[in-house]
């Protein structure tokens, strides 16, 4: 793979040195490298600017929803005259980040609970657990879940079990007789403001 | 005319083969050497894990002719195959069954290998390439679950995105992108289909490719024997020395034995479709049905149980951190044991190390199906109260009964075996607890029960208690302050004492 000397030449490596010279090369300039150098470098440069035009778009469209920052939206429960006074009750409400092929999944459950007037608690189904539907008990004023035995209070506090904390609460405020709360994203221990 | 049709067989094989190099294929494959005492019944695990992979890939191939991964149809194309396309449920069956026949039979490849020094050198890359496909296997396991989209499946995403939300620093970002957005919709049962049918059956197949080319190039282990060890310098040669002096071809001489447990486990998995039929689908994928009671296949159940019996405080760091680790130590394995003894025999370590791993991953397990800590959501309606427990009582007992029942007390507490395990059973609490012990536990709770103090009235806690204290085997007295004088070993005088005690409490509370 050496390329031939010339007596003129001191014994460095030639500038082909490692690629492809055929024998009978002429020798060439220590610093040119040869047109196939030249051509590898090219492709794989070129293949490294198309990589880059291949894989941002594709890193991009797989890490989309993990660099979006998704806002609790405004979401109408209807009219507070639905839920009586002093008691907790189930009401659920239409994905406003859904989707047409949601099918059911766009109904989302919470629980309201109306203490008195225009004073309200919504929370969220899931249990701060591991997420399982926790349900609500009248008679003996719990939330339990059923998954790992979680259990709260009638305002949300943490009553016994493994979760970390108290039921997650939604944002709300009343309109014009309507009830309204911010919500929208499925609440973790990460979720800010629920 | 038999020679002219050989003549002829032999040379359309020739001429095959001199394009093909089937001969050549053949010889470095299936008929590559392998000890002879390899040819083993412990040796054929493997062969059966690849084999319920061939099946999970046809069977998922077949499938997807009807399914739909869309959140508004999936449910009802799987419906459609269980119930209206000819033979789905049998197909749907096989796909089920070969998945926890994959699982389990991986496993005890597993072991076999670990027990069998299998991982030591030169095999050090067969074994870490092994470990990848059980995490993808194990990821197929998860994203499986979900393709069978019922509200197990709906609430099994959103117990992923609990545990997803718990990383720090980034757990918003990271339920985000295992859900395809803010909320379990539609692009999440995509994006798992996507996984389960593309991403993970090519990473699986790859990764495959590369085990199988090391089992060949690397050679299958040989049978261990104590006391032979294994010497980076010279195992190469023993290997080589075993293999002249007592080699055969895998093909034809050795495979017989993964042919015949191959087509057991065939049948077990078509047995098991037949008779015990494909798993669901349960209720539709509705979040407001939320009676839901979301519960793992039994290869995650005993990271369900983890999830319930761990203290609170390290449930995080087992759940985000304990998986992690556990692959970084199955891959860093053989290369902080690389040589030395391969028989179980001469490493009470490792067979340690196995007879603890199954016992507590089988009875997690165990305790996963069973579940003793789940409460019973319906126990307050349905759990019935034998009539030993209310025949003989006073009207404030009675009374005391319909509270228990009325106040879910029976989600969590059985009474005579009757119930939720979820608490302690009532049937003989009177011989453990006082009456003052039982009033303050049910108003203030503790352990895993809730305190129940704002949520009762006073009357209605003084009937429980004194139906509590009534619940005792016959003539058994009831439980006694340790810290007051004995009273006189009569029954009845105890009773007596234990009554008025009672009687006192009431008015105090």
């Amino acid at each position: 793979m050496s390329s031939p000397e010339t007596p003129t030449d001191p014994p460095t490596p030639c500038a082909c040195e490692g690629s492809a010279c055929a024998p009978g090369d002429a020798p060439k300039s220590r610093f040119k490298p040869s047109r196939r150098d030249f051509l590898l470098a090219f492709g794989v440069g070129l293949n490294a600017i198309a990589g880059a035009m291949v894989g941002i778009p594709i890193l991009g469209y797989v890490l989309s929803t993990f660099a979006k920052k998704y806002d609790l939206r405004r979401i109408e429960l209807g009219p507070v005259s639905k839920f009586p006074e002093g008691t907790t009750t189930l009401a659920s409400y239409k994905n406003p980040y859904s989707r047409e092929w949601d099918g059911a999944m766009d109904d989302i459950p919470c629980w309201v609970r109306r203490i008195k007037g225009n004073e309200f608690q919504i929370f969220a189904i899931n249990c701060t657990h591991l997420g399982c539907p926790v349900r609500w008990f009248a008679e003996s004023k719990f939330f339990m879940c059923p998954c790992h035995g979680g259990v709260y209070y009638e305002n949300g506090d943490h009553a016994a079990g493994p979760p970390p904390r108290g039921l997650y609460t939604y944002e709300y405020k009343v309109e014009n007789g309507e009830l309204i709360l911010m919500g929208g994203v499925m609440p973790t221990l990460a979720t800010k403001n629920v | 005319m038999i020679d002219k049709a050989t003549k002829a067989a032999q040379g359309v094989f020739t001429w095959l083969d001199s394009r093909l190099h089937i001969a050549e294929l053949w010889e470095h494959t299936a008929g590559h050497h392998i000890p002879k005492k390899s040819a083993s019944w412990f040796y054929v695990f493997g062969s059966l894990t690849l084999l319920c992979l061939v099946i999970q890939l046809i069977t998922g191939t077949l499938l997807a002719f009807a399914y739909v991964p869309s959140g508004a149809e999936a449910y009802t194309t799987l419906q459609y195959l269980t119930f209206e396309q000819p033979l789905g449920w049998i197909l749907r069956g096989i796909h089920y069954w070969g998945s926890n026949f994959m699982v389990a039979i991986m496993l005890i490849h597993m072991t076999q290998v670990y027990l069998f020094g299998a991982y030591k050198y030169p095999r050090e890359l067969t074994w870490v390439s092994g470990v990848l496909l059980l995490v993808i296997t194990l990821g197929l396991a998860f994203t499986g679950q979900v393709m069978r989209f019922d509200e197990d499946a709906y609430w099994g995403i959103g117990i992923g995105a609990a545990i997803a939300g718990r990383s720090p620093g980034i757990g918003e970002q990271v339920v985000q992108l295992m859900l395809g957005g803010p909320i379990i919709g539609a692009e999440t049962l995509s994006r798992f289909f996507s996984l389960h049918v593309f991403i993970l059956p090519g990473s699986i197949l790859a990764v495959i490719a590369l085990h199988l080319r090391l089992v060949l190039s690397k050679g299958i282990n040989e049978y261990p024997e104590p006391g032979v060890l294994v010497n980076r310098e010279t195992y190469d040669a023993h290997y080589a020395n075993i293999l002249k002096k007592d080699g055969m071809p895998f093909a034809p001489y050795g495979i017989w034995k993964d042919l015949v447990a191959g087509g057991i486990v065939l049948m077990a998995i078509v047995v098991c479709a037949l008779v015990l039929g494909p798993k669901g689908p349960f209720g539709p994928p509705d979040p407001t049905q939320i009676d839901a009671n979301p519960r793992p296949d039994f290869y995650f159940m005993w990271i369900f149980a983890i999830a319930a019996l761990m203290p609170d405080y390290m449930e995080t760091v087992a759940l985000l951190i304990g998986p992690p680790i556990g692959i970084a130590l199955l891959i860093i394995l053989p290369f902080i044991n690389n040589t030395g003894e391969k028989h179980w025999s001469r490493r009470p370590v490792a067979l340690l190390a196995v007879v603890s791993l199954v016992l507590s991953l089988g009875l997690l397990t165990w305790y996963g199906i069973t579940s003793p800590w789940s409460p019973d959501m319906t126990g307050w309606r349905s759990a019935i109260t034998p009539k030993q427990f209310l025949e003989h009582r006073s009207p404030l007992e009675l009374q005391g009964a319909i509270v228990i029942q009325q106040k879910q007390c029976r989600n969590c507490h059985a009474i005579d075996g009757i119930g939720s395990q979820r608490g302690p059973d009532l049937a003989a609490v009177g011989t453990r607890l006082t009456a003052p012990q039982l009033t303050r536990q049910v108003i203030q709770g503790g352990g895993n029960m809730p305190a129940y103090g704002k949520n009762l009235t006073p009357y209605e806690i003084d009937a429980v208690v004194a139906y509590m204290v009534s619940l005792r085997p016959n003539g058994v007295p009831p439980a006694r302050d340790s810290t007051l004088p004995a009273v006189p070993p009569s029954t009845r005088q105890a009773e007596k004492n234990q009554a008025s005690a009672e009687g006192q409490h009431g008015k105090e509370g």
